[in-house]
């Protein structure tokens, strides 16, 4: 059973993943990528004013909503699978200098909430990755993996700001709020 | 071209009755949740790692997963004519801004949209409260969109 324990290596999960982008274009005609089913769940939802969320959720977004509920399955059979994320000692450091030991898969919980750490990394952090998703057209998945793969130029632009965005909240932003 | 135009790429609705291969893409979404937990993509401390550049894990599975991706865009147009809509960069200005945004979202939270649900899954509480601000930010955006550069 070991084999199915984490990590697994890059070089069987990224191959993996990849095959998601043909798998969905045979199986469905879809094109790979995660965020737009947040424009979906507005649409659903709460479309309010705007024609940006007036559209046919069923038959633009159903997919991507099964999808997801998917990605929500397929975590609860991985749930058993517990420790700490497997990271370099030089990050071990680093983190630890910043107050952060490396436990379970993220420095926060339902109760990291009530700190000034937990509401910016998990509700700012959030926030900015909803919008910046939708104003760019896509996130890991649509832009670079899917976009890369398709040798999109505005992919790599968004990737690009992907990494500087990044760059950015590491370097600077969780050295104060840490 | 006006963002109504651009936009109308995102909402990729190819041909489908309402309800057709949900069942078919719930089980490509558990496969891709296992691997997405399984390869520690999901992790907070992996993406720190990834932004620290002290670690080739996830670098690994980004530029295999590309271009295992890139290979298998190929053979499908190739054998069954199938392609991908291209996206027009146009001023770019949405993709680095947005981009950055997005970024700066995904040191902060550490994880991108895919993980928020798989990690909910494994029993993170905490993901219901980043999923709930990514769909404010997403909600947001559609509204402040026609006052923001494209």
């Amino acid at each position: 059973m070991d084999f199915l324990a984490r990590p697994w290596p890059w070089y069987v999960s990224g191959p993996l993943i990849g095959l998601f982008v043909p798998a969905l274009l045979l199986l469905g005609g879809r094109e790979f990528g995660i965020s737009a089913v947040f424009r979906h769940m507005c649409a659903a939802a709460l479309p309010g004013k705007t024609e940006f969320f007036r559209y046919d959720w069923r038959r633009a977004g159903l997919w991507n909503l099964a999808f997801v509920l998917g990605i929500a399955l397929g975590g609860i059979a991985c749930a058993w699978d517990k420790g700490p994320a497997h990271v370099s000692a030089a990050t071990h450091r680093d983190l630890a200098d910043l107050g952060v030991r490396v436990e379970g898969l993220a420095p926060f919980d339902l109760g990291s909430l009530a700190t000034v750490r937990g509401l910016v990394c998990v509700v700012l952090g959030g926030f900015l990755v909803g919008f910046g998703a939708r104003y760019a057209g896509g996130c890991t998945s649509g832009h670079a993996i899917t976009g890369l793969a398709c040798f999109e130029l505005s992919s790599l632009v968004a990737v690009v700001g992907f990494f500087a965005g990044g760059l950015v909240s590491t370097h600077l932003l969780l050295r104060v709020i840490l | 071209m006006s963002i109504a135009e651009i936009e109308a790429r995102t909402v990729e609705g190819r041909e489908g009755a309402p309800g057709e291969g949900v069942l078919r893409h719930v089980v490509l979404g558990a496969l891709f949740g296992v691997v997405l937990v399984k390869s520690e993509a999901v992790s907070w401390f992996r993406i720190q790692e990834m932004f620290r550049f002290q670690g080739f894990h996830m670098y690994g599975i980004l530029g295999s997963a590309v271009a295992v991706a890139a290979l298998g865009v190929a053979l499908v147009k190739r054998y069954r004519g199938l392609a991908i809509p291209g996206k027009e960069l146009g001023t770019g200005r949405r993709y680095w801004i947005g981009g950055t945004i997005f970024g700066l979202g995904w040191g902060l939270v550490g994880t991108c949209p895919g993980p928020m649900f798989a990690l909910l899954g494994t029993g993170m509480g905490v993901m219901v409260v980043a999923l709930l601000s990514a769909l404010l930010g997403t909600w947001v955006y559609g509204h402040l969109r026609d006052r923001l550069p494209h």
